[in-house]
């Protein structure tokens, strides 16, 4: 199963038609630790880019993008009473939403693991 | 992912970051470097939670060497301050701390400091960011024979918690007999250290200038006691912020003046009068006599989403106020904020709302602080 990559540390898995997106062991490693996460509704419309959630940071709020365009369809309810999963699982258990991809095309403009891991490693 | 509001943001524009005398220390602890006040500083070690949470049980060693010691001599130096803050100094006995405020002419808040008397001297500690324009309004308004002197030789450590007098006792420092706000001269392996009862988390806790050059070798010897653990400005700003003291540059700035501020226990009576002498005294003297308009409070926020600077205070559909720090307190286990309210508001029990991205967030103006102080004061066992 691909794995892709934003710069802005988002990534997702695609199953099917549905799209799995968190933020990255590394996002999660800069933000600290995270006390409550602001979840897209379900059926939002949301194109490629757009602010989509909030990840609230003993630290500082920040924005998760959409990383591709798409209709979200379920959103992680573990996240309401142990937003920590971010921190702990961020690329499993601490997923933040799924959603359609309304162009699968889009895909080809993310970063597969090894261009994400270089570019962390650019940072 | 991107940041939209971090504590880096503080540095303002881009004058050259300086790094502090523990720079390759923090870094070697594994702490992550921000930009602050013009300075690398470690944000955090193991986490601002982690780090909060050993703060309030134990004991955190704090660098804030960013910080301006100040050093102010001459015969009628005590006039020198009363001429330049609106506290009293005449009458601050040798050991002993007070809280102060440097005003400009309006009455805004140009900084908040504490002046020790040191017995021959007075020492002035400011914040890190304001400290170059606070040492050239003061120098502008000495009187003759009076001298200030930067300490830029000297760091400043920051040992906090109900632990810390523990760990000080182990390294033979006798600091029991120093009680909240006040401060002594110690000496530690050949090294004077100057060393006072007060700090910046609500906790029992110490400050200690140090000579640069033995930072290094006093916070090692810190760090190796059971009860110590290094801790970044994460947890230094979450740690204030449950104790309801401000922070300068958010919660106090020109644009408030001290009555809003809640910080009148600053000003004796005698110093609320017009020709107090010192600069804003007489907007201070009115600002008194009138009340103020808007007033800081304390904020307790419904939810687990924190309100941060600048969201907006709503009350029947209007807004009455801006919020101007915020966050989840760890040790309270909720978000909370400070605030400045419409007066009528600014009552404990009195319920607002608070808009933040859009959503309205219920809050209830409450006491500050928001967890009790814990300060050692004379007479406690």
């Amino acid at each position: 199963m691909t794995r892709y990559f934003t710069a802005d540390h988002e990534w997702l898995v695609v199953e099917g038609d549905i799209a799995t997106v968190g933020i990255t062991d590394y996002a999660q490693s800069q933000l600290g630790d995270i006390t409550f996460v602001e979840l897209p509704a379900v059926g939002a419309s949301l194109a490629k880019g757009d602010s989509a959630s909030v990840v609230d940071s003993v630290k500082a709020a920040s924005d998760v993008y959409a990383p591709v365009s798409g209709a979200v369809t379920e959103v992680n309810p573990a996240l309401e009473e142990a937003p920590e999963l971010v921190n702990s699982a961020p690329e499993g258990e601490g997923w933040l939403w799924k959603m359609t991809l309304s162009d699968a095309g889009e895909l080809d403009g993310l970063m597969d693991e090894a261009a994400y891991t270089a570019h962390v490693a650019g940072l | 992912m991107s940041d939209t509001y971090d504590l880096a943001r503080s540095a303002g524009e881009k004058p050259p970051i300086l790094a502090l005398p523990l720079d390759a220390w923090h870094r070697a602890r594994g702490g992550r470097m921000v930009e602050f006040a013009c300075y690398h500083m470690p944000v955090q070690y193991e986490g601002i939670l982690a780090e909060h949470l050993w703060t309030r049980a134990h004991a955190g060693l704090f660098d804030v060497s960013h910080m301006g010691q100040l050093v102010l001599r001459g015969a009628n130096a005590a006039q020198a301050l009363e001429s330049l803050l609106p506290g009293a100094f005449a009458t601050l006995k040798p050991g002993k701390q007070r809280y102060s405020l440097l005003l400009a002419d309006d009455g805004g808040i140009l900084d908040d400091l504490i002046v020790t008397n040191r017995g021959d001297h007075f020492y002035v500690v400011v914040n890190g960011a304001t400290k170059h324009a606070d040492i050239a309004h003061i120098v502008a308004r000495l009187p003759e024979g009076v001298t200030l002197e930067h300490l830029e030789s000297h760091a400043l450590l920051a040992l906090q918690g109900p632990e810390a007098a523990q760990a000080l006792a182990a390294l033979g420092l006798a600091v029991d007999s120093l009680v909240f706000m006040e401060a002594a001269l110690f000496q530690w392996n050949g090294v004077a250290l100057g060393v006072s009862r007060s700090g910046y988390t609500g906790e029992d806790g110490f400050e200690i200038s140090v000579p640069a050059a033995q930072v290094e070798a006093l916070a090692d010897a810190l760090l190796a006691q059971p009860q110590v653990k290094p801790i970044g400005l994460g947890a230094r700003d979450s740690l204030r912020l449950e104790a309801g003291l401000p922070l300068y540059g958010h919660d106090l700035s020109p644009d408030i003046d001290p009555v809003e501020a809640d910080l009148g226990f600053a000003i004796p009576a005698r110093r609320r009068v017009a020709d107090a002498g010192y600069p804003g005294a007489a907007q201070l003297a009115q600002a008194f006599a009138q009340g103020p308009a808007r007033r800081r409070v304390g904020l307790l926020i419904e939810g687990r989403m924190a309100a941060r600077e600048g969201a907006e205070v709503m009350a029947d559909g209007r807004t009455v106020g801006t919020v101007t720090s915020g966050g989840f307190a760890p040790s309270l286990e909720r978000p909370i904020a400070m605030a400045f309210v419409e007066t009528a508001l600014a009552v404990p029990g009195t319920a607002l709302t608070l808009s933040v991205r859009g959503k309205s967030l219920a809050a209830t103006v409450t006491p500050l602080p928001f967890i009790p102080h814990r300060y050692v004061r004379k007479g406690a066992a």
